[in-house]
């Protein structure tokens, strides 16, 4: 692996590159309530990055909604009205800069049940992220309990971490050696860098090994004893069945399709569900399995503590506290976490 | 991924989401309600056509294009080559609007979806008990159709169905052409006497508790309503049937069918992708979330 | 803690647990302490021991009516659906009960969702309730580690650093223009009476949308709103939406898409205020759970001013007073219908 070093004005340099040929995004700070995230870099608009992460996830970019699935005509006299076609797909590289450790684990989380998805395929083989590795763990903040880390590079393409003044850039696969190429600047950091960044870590008091990660240990734990705990209604009784904290996750991935035409084209659109909402299991009998609010809340976090793991291992969290930050009336996953863990 | 990329040498991923353009070949009204039609489906595409290949107890998505999707058991068997049946109850938004449907009309077909019954491993060389109610026989008949196609691969077959009235037996014209079979025996009940009805009166579960065989080597497919499979339990416990024998199909609302969207989940598994056949004593493990 | 929460906290914990203890509530809807700075948890306390986690401070934000219907429900013996009504009364629910909320509990007797009769409500005059979100503005975004409370100030502990922040800056703007900031009905009264206000500049916010021109005003709206996620946390907040199946939710017929298509969501938005329409007290619910940070009651607050302008009425002062929009009158103005 290459690493290279690199001033704040290289890091400029190499965003300015990127800009001229493709999309780039980053978090910026705007408007009402301090409010933090993604937008569209344009010159004279520069990423500034805050600890913690923005408001919405990555997932945005991976999992847009609305995603069209397939266009049709829905003109009758057209000998193919009806038929569905995916549309093309336009291989466009976008880049996702300013990507924290958390985000960017999220995405091979999600990668793992869209293993066959086309579109999320598409997306991620079209997509490339740039990681910035956290100096400040927020009150928030807790990937170090779910198997991540503050200076984890998993998913991403680069991972950039300040050394005093300057920074040091992983370029970890193809798609990053291809950026660091057409950022055009940067100097090779020297053979002993690697070890010279895991000792700054060591040095910096950043959590080096993700020893909370509660997945074997729920993994292992009975299914209907955890189901079954007495704590459930307690966490669900203030929930307002919003759906706030599935939308905002980054490992949050269901979704619903629905049909739309407009005139005469028409196309298949899914957009982000929340299984937090009483339709998610309606039956067209009127019938509902998950009918309470109490089935609802546990079933999200039994998908991502109990369910997730046992179908692919790790748990469907990555701690980073967007839930927590954002949720109307304060329910946290890290209690939930500890409650389930003493079952 | 690597897998992937080496079946699609140009790196196109499978699209599971997209429906094949079929077209509706026959309708037919089972019910005397006329809530329930039988649809005959056909490819438009010869490639779609070779492709296609299904297990009994396999569902797939009837695709209206700006209506949406529905999860419909596969009503014929995978023998009777050049037809896929569906018998679909009118329900919700895209069930009336197929209903509305004529001959030759456009729709899409996605699938096949699921697991389908075990026919060809774990009940082969069985004695089979098909027991059904009501409008859930449609993928029973695939199994059936399915096992006497391939009758020497398995014993003794019971056939025990329910339904309100005479007017809301599925198949008709099917089930007199069984009950004159020597190598299966079928038992069709109503609900209460009816005039013009010489056949068995009574539930299901109390049929099933007369006729039903032993459990020896055995295996029982059990698709109606909850209430229907929860009193057939009993007297089938009661000579000696235990869970692992009984397969049962469940259903949840789906919306991809792959697994993926998160709709259908009974605890950790998928009803459209780990099911929808389960046995019951898989389904006694699981939350009730169906 | 300032001393006026702290002495509010301790009066409902006492008042809670009395009426725990002898029976005369079955359960305790107030707030707890939430696990980060600047969250409480809406709280149901049944036995007294759990009256002692009840707080008051200045970030209850969340409107309790809005739970009452669910509460209640729950006290009453579980029975089928088809199973008559227990006889006798049923068990009674006790509630926090500012201004605003008392106001939206009128409004939920009027529109037959709860019973007087049920209730035992304490009543506290409100202060304001502060924004999460000014707060997080005033320090910039960063990562807020603690919050201490004074009388009139907030100390906010921020990179190991202390910002002291007037108390009164960082209110909400729904509380900064709030002209009833006492329980309209109460059964006790904890703390102090905040007295009447009187505000000059009540409907300044929505002046100043009111003052842009048709296409400032819509660029406006439609700036704010394509932040929203169609997380509904507006809605779920709103003591006002108890339909059983919302508009947005219904699949027969479907009367609006359900993505962030801009068309769909200006549609929720707009729909979703008109309903508040005569009904909404500004109580602020669903801008302080919007977790876009989106003006969402710039809306309901036009609609509250057409209201009072138009039919002279406002929302939950009065039980006897009938629903402006139920309502007709040979007085109504109609320049809707007659132009001129």
């Amino acid at each position: 692996m290459k690493i290279l070093k690199l001033e704040k004005s290289d890091l400029d340099k190499w965003l300015a590159e990127w800009m001229k040929s493709s999309p780039v995004y980053a978090p910026v700070q705007s408007g009402f309530g301090s409010f933090y995230d993604w937008a569209r870099l344009e010159q004279g608009r520069m990423p500034e990055l805050l600890p913690g992460v923005p408001k919405s996830s990555i997932k945005t970019f991976l999992f847009p909604q609305p995603e069209t699935l397939e266009e049709f005509s829905a003109d009758p006299a057209d000998p193919s009205a009806f038929i569905l076609k995916a549309p093309k797909t336009a291989e466009q590289l976008t880049i996702i800069a300013g990507v924290r450790p958390c985000d960017a684990r999220s995405v091979s989380l999600n990668a793992l049940p869209y293993a066959k998805d086309p579109y999320y395929s598409n997306r991620l083989r079209n997509t490339a992220l740039v990681g910035f590795t956290c100096e400040t763990q927020c009150s928030t903040c807790f990937c170090t309990r779910t198997g991540g880390l503050p200076t984890g590079t998993e998913g991403l393409d680069i991972a950039i971490t300040r050394m005093d003044n300057t920074f040091l850039a992983e370029i970890l696969t193809q798609k990053g050696e291809l950026l660091a190429e057409a950022g055009r600047t940067g100097t090779d950091a020297g053979g002993d860098a690697l070890s010279r960044l895991e000792q700054s870590r060591k040095n910096s008091g950043s959590p080096v090994s993700s020893a909370d990660d509660p997945a074997p240990i729920l993994r292992e734990k009975d299914l209907m004893a955890l189901y079954q705990a007495p704590f459930w209604q307690e966490i669900a009784e203030p929930c307002l069945n919003c759906g706030a904290c599935t939308f905002l996750c980054p490992t949050c991935y269901c979704f619903d399709i629905q049909d739309e035409v407009i005139r005469d084209r028409g196309r298949r659109i899914r957009y982000w569900d929340s299984c937090m909402f009483p339709l998610f299991t309606l039956h067209a009998s009127g019938h509902n399995p998950r009918g309470l609010k109490l089935q609802r809340v546990r079933n999200r976090f039994m998908h991502k503590l109990k369910y997730f793991p046992e179908r692919f291992g790790p748990i469907s969290c990555v701690g980073c506290g967007r839930c927590i930050r954002e949720c109307p009336v304060n329910i946290d996953i890290r209690e939930v976490y500890t409650d389930l863990l003493a079952i | 991924m690597t897998k992937q990329t080496a079946d699609n040498p140009n790196n196109q991923m499978v699209n599971s989401y997209t429906p094949f353009p079929a077209r509706i070949d026959d309708i037919l009204v089972e019910t005397e309600d006329g809530n329930l039609k039988t649809f005959r489906i056909v490819l438009e595409n010869q490639k779609d056509i070779s492709k296609w290949n299904h297990v009994p107890g396999q569902f797939a998505m009837l695709s209206l294009a700006g209506r949406g999707e529905i999860p419909i058991g596969i009503a014929s068997s995978p023998t009777e080559k050049g037809r896929i049946l569906f018998t679909v109850n009118r329900a919700g938004v895209v069930t009336k609007a197929l209903h509305q449907m004529e001959t030759g009309s456009r729709i899409g077909v996605r699938g096949p979806l699921g697991n389908g019954f075990p026919v060809d491993s774990d009940l082969k060389g069985k004695n089979i008990v098909i027991i059904a109610g009501g409008f859930a026989f449609t993928t029973l008949r695939a199994t059936l159709v399915y096992m006497l196609a391939n009758r020497d691969n398995y014993g003794k077959i019971t056939v025990i169905y329910g339904a309100r009235t005479p007017g809301m037996l599925l198949y008709r014209d099917e089930l007199k052409e069984w009950a004159g079979r020597n190598d299966l025996e079928v038992h069709v009940t109503i609900d209460s006497e009816a005039p013009g009805w010489d056949g068995l009166v009574g539930f299901v579960p109390t049929i099933a508790g007369e006729v039903a065989p032993s459990p020896e080597n055995a295996a029982a497919l059990i698709c109606g309503p909850p209430i229907m499979i929860k009193f057939t339990m009993p007297p089938l416990e009661k000579i000696g049937w235990t869970d692992d024998q009984v397969y049962l199909s469940l259903e949840n609302r789906m919306k991809c069918g792959l697994g993926v969207c998160g709709h259908c989940n009974v605890g950790p598994v998928y009803v459209c992708k780990d099911g929808p056949v389960f046995t019951r004593e898989q389904v006694q493990r699981l939350p009730v979330e169906f | 803690m300032s001393d006026t929460n702290s002495t509010i906290t301790l009066e409902i914990r006492a008042r809670a647990g009395e009426l725990l203890a002898s029976g005369e509530v079955k359960a305790f809807l107030g707030f707890a302490e939430g696990s980060i700075p600047m969250a409480t948890r809406p709280f149901i306390a049944r036995t007294p021991e759990q009256a002692e986690k009840l707080v008051w401070n200045s970030f209850c934000v969340i409107n309790p009516a809005g739970f009452l219907p669910e509460v209640l429900k729950s006290v009453e013996p579980s029975r089928g659906p088809k199973d008559p009504p227990p006889e006798g009364p049923l068990p009674r629910v006790g509630v926090v009960a500012t201004g605003c909320w008392s106001r939206n509990m009128v409004v939920q007797m009027k529109e037959n969702q709860v019973s007087r009769d049920r209730l035992v409500i304490l009543g506290i005059g409100s202060r304001g309730m502060v924004s999460n979100k000014k707060v997080q503005a005033m320090v910039g975004g960063r990562d807020i580690t603690a919050i201490e409370e004074g009388e009139h100030s907030l100390t906010v502990h921020c990179d190991g650093e202390k910002t002291e922040i007037h108390r009164w800056d960082v209110i909400r703007d729904n509380c900064r223009t709030c002209t009833h900031p006492d329980p309209v009905i109460f059964d006790y009264q904890i703390g102090d009476s905040a007295g009447e206000r009187h505000i000059e500049d009540r409907y300044v916010q929505v002046d100043k949308i009111e003052a842009m021109s048709a296409a400032q005003r819509w660029q406006w709206f439609q700036n704010e709103i394509s932040k929203c996620i169609r997380c509904y946390a507006c809605r779920n907040a709103c003591p006002l939406c108890y339909c059983p199946t919302c508009f947005v939710d219904d699949s027969r017929p479907q009367w609006v898409g359900k993505s962030t298509d801009p068309v769909d969501t200006s549609i929720f938005h707009i729909l979703r205020a008109y309903h508040c329409a005569g009904r909404c007290t500004d109580c602020g619910a669903c801008e302080s759970v919007c977790p876009m940070g989106i003006r969402l009651r710039i809306l309901t607050k036009k609609l509250e001013k057409d209201v009072l302008e138009m039919y002279g009425s406002e929302a939950g002062l009065d039980l006897e007073a009938p629903l402006p929009l139920a309502t007709y009158t040979m007085n109504d103005p109609q320049q809707f219908i007659i132009k001129g």
